[in-house]
């Protein structure tokens, strides 16, 4: 029994603990079955899920940058069929709460897998990624405007009884008017955020080194940018909020909750070191004794602008 | 199973002018390794580089508990590595990957080593010869200089071939060429490691000659536990002629020449 409470309730999707971690960054959680105990996870945001199988883009699909990564995989992942019969069944004995991140190409594609996730077992919540583009408004990302943010996650509402988490995308100029767009349309919750599009080049080649030119800029590059967001964005809505971008410690996460976030999400930093899910939470339980408190709850949004 | 360990480092030596040997204290690696799986290493604490950097395991010693890796010195990680001394702990992910395969192995077996690729192939050919094959190591390089193993490799029963680029030492041109030479003699195998254009001349000649052929494969890395999807190669899809992505770090390193797909 821990000495403080870590338990948060975000709007119906209760967590033991707050702390996650983030899609395309964990896998299916087994894959760190080896480093971690994955009961002791608050949850669990899996691998970008869509309605067919995705092959996923050619490779390099990395590049290292300074404290940071971009990434294009692609999406590649089994499709949701598959993740339904064959991966979900896998991990639904586990006591972190399976949240599953959804990707579409049109409205039409969130609505039938949300329709398939909700008659699943072992799903907790889903997670709208809406930085995909839109094919049928000329690859524009979903997440890019309010009204097609909004439409997304109305689709979603309607078509499911679980929780539902919208991620913001930051390759945006106002987030906070996208977030409330979002809010307004239902979702539950907000989680964000999610890569910066951003671009290496090799000097040598004079090419860019990841085969699809550009990619998402994760790491501890990004954390104040997702800070900044945050803090924003829980002035905007009352929605609760799952924070991430460049989480590398206990410190880091704190700072998210400090800023308004609920819950943590940690992705990239799961490869530099598999075990820092564990770290972050114990971290967060000392913190919280050390300062007193008796609840992660009493410091969630507390930081006060100078 | 792979795990997370702090490991001390015993030593850090240098071979030649761009390649050391770096030798662990991991006793539960140690115990576990395979040979063809590799470790995944951070090179030094901090977020500059980010990431960590993928080596294969070169020697293991199961009675000592100790494991060596060789690398060779390209950018900024394996710069920090050169810099480690002896006594200092590292941060260690391993053993990783599925390692060569060693059931029905032929008798007569080739192992084709391209520069640094030598360092999964020198155990693996003591590995064979305990198991009573006959091996012919063919070890390639730029020059003289960068040709490793050398001595550990002739102290062994084993044919063993070389060849420079340059000429400087053996067969001047690619190890390759050597491998053509040898399969007419009744070669029913072969393991091959070293740079993507050696593995995709040694999957040609191979498939020519209707011989089976592993090869282990390198990729970028980002968590090296098969979560991120970095790391694919192409493989060919059991039905049809399509292809998928698999992930180097888990469903290889190794491959079997006849299913992988090299892009021009
Ligand atoms: C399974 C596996 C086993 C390996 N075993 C060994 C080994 O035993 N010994 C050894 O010396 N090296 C090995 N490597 C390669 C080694 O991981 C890289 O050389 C190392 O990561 C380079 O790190 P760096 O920071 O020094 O260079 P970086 O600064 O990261 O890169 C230096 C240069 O190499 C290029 N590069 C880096 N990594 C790759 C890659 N994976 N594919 C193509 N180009 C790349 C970069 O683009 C750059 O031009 C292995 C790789 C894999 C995937
Ligand atoms: C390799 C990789 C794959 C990712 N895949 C997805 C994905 O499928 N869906 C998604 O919504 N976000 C994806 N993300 C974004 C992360 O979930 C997270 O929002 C982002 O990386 C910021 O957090 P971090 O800095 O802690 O990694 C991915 C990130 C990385 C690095
Ligand atoms: S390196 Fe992440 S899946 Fe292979």
């Amino acid at each position: 029994m821990s000495k403080v409470d870590l338990s948060v309730d975000l709007n119906g999707l209760n967590l033991h603990n707050p702390v996650l971690t983030a899609s395309g960054t964990f896998g299916f959680a087994e894959e760190y079955a080896d480093y971690v105990d994955l009961d002791r996870l608050g949850g669990v945001m899996v691998k970008g899920t869509t309605l067919e199988p995705k092959l996923g883009n050619a490779t390099p699909r990395i590049a290292e940058t300074p404290a940071g990564m971009l990434n294009a995989i692609g999406l590649q992942n089994p499709g949701v069929d598959y993740l339904i019969a064959e991966i979900l069944p896998k991990i639904k004995d586990y006591s972190f709460k399976t949240i599953v991140n959804i990707s579409g190409n049109e409205v039409a594609d969130y609505k039938k897998l949300a329709a398939k996730l909700s008659s699943a077992s072992g799903v907790a919540a889903l997670e709208v990624n809406i930085s995909c583009p839109n094919v049928k408004k000329g690859g524009l990302a979903f997440g890019t405007e309010p009204e097609m943010a909004a439409g997304v996650v109305e689709a979603v509402v309607e078509s499911t009884d679980l929780p539902v988490i919208t991620k913001l995308s930051p390759n945006v100029s106002d987030i906070t008017e996208i977030a409330r767009a979002v809010e307004e349309a239902g979702s539950d919750i907000i989680s964000l955020i999610n890569t910066l599009v951003g671009m290496k080049i090799d000097i040598e080649t004079q090419k860019p080194i990841l085969a699809n030119n550009v990619g998402g800029l994760s790491g501890p590059a990004i954390r104040p940018v997702a800070v900044r967001m945050v803090y924003q964005v829980a002035q905007a809505v009352d929605i609760p909020l799952i924070g991430m971008g460049g989480i590398m410690e206990s410190r880091d996460a704190i700072e998210f909750f400090l800023a308004g976030a609920s819950a943590v999400a940690i992705g990239t930093a799961n490869f530099v070191n598999p075990r820092v899910s564990m770290e972050v939470i114990q971290g967060i339980e000392d913190y919280l004794i050390k300062k007193n408190h008796s609840s992660v709850q009493d410091i969630i949004g507390v930081v006060e602008a100078n | 199973m792979a795990s997370q360990s702090l490991a001390k480092i015993i030593a850090n030596q240098q071979l030649n002018s761009k390649d050391y040997r770096l030798l662990i204290s991991a006793p539960q690696i140690a115990k576990e390794a395979q040979v063809g799986q590799f470790l995944h290493l951070q090179c030094k604490e901090g977020i500059d580089p980010l990431l960590r950097r993928p080596f294969s395991i070169h020697d293991y010693d199961r009675q000592q508990g100790e494991v060596a890796i060789l690398y060779r010195v390209l950018g900024k990680g394996t710069k920090q590595l050169l810099e480690r001394r002896p006594g200092q702990e590292i941060d260690v992910l391993g053993p990783l990957g599925n390692g060569f395969d060693l059931t029905n192995t032929a008798d007569k077996v080739v192992l084709v080593a391209g520069g640094i690729g030598v360092a999964p192939l020198v155990p693996l050919a003591k590995e064979l010869i305990e198991l009573d094959k006959e091996v012919a190591f063919l070890l390639g390089a730029a020059n003289e200089l960068e040709l490793l193993c050398m001595g550990e490799l002739e102290q062994l029963p084993l044919q063993l071939k070389v060849a420079t680029i340059d000429g400087s030492l053996g067969h001047q041109g690619y190890v390759t060429e050597l491998l053509e030479e040898l399969l007419a003699d009744s070669y029913g195998q072969v393991f091959a490691c070293g740079p993507e254009a050696m593995l995709a001349a040694v999957q040609e000649i191979t498939l020519k000659a209707g011989v089976e052929a592993q090869l282990s494969l390198e990729k970028r890395m980002g968590c090296g536990t098969g979560a991120c999807l970095s790391c694919v190669c192409k493989v060919k899809v059991q039905q049809g002629s399509g292809f998928e992505y698999q992930r180097v770090c888990s469903e290889g390193p190794v491959f079997r020449a006849d299913e992988v797909i090299f892009d021009e």
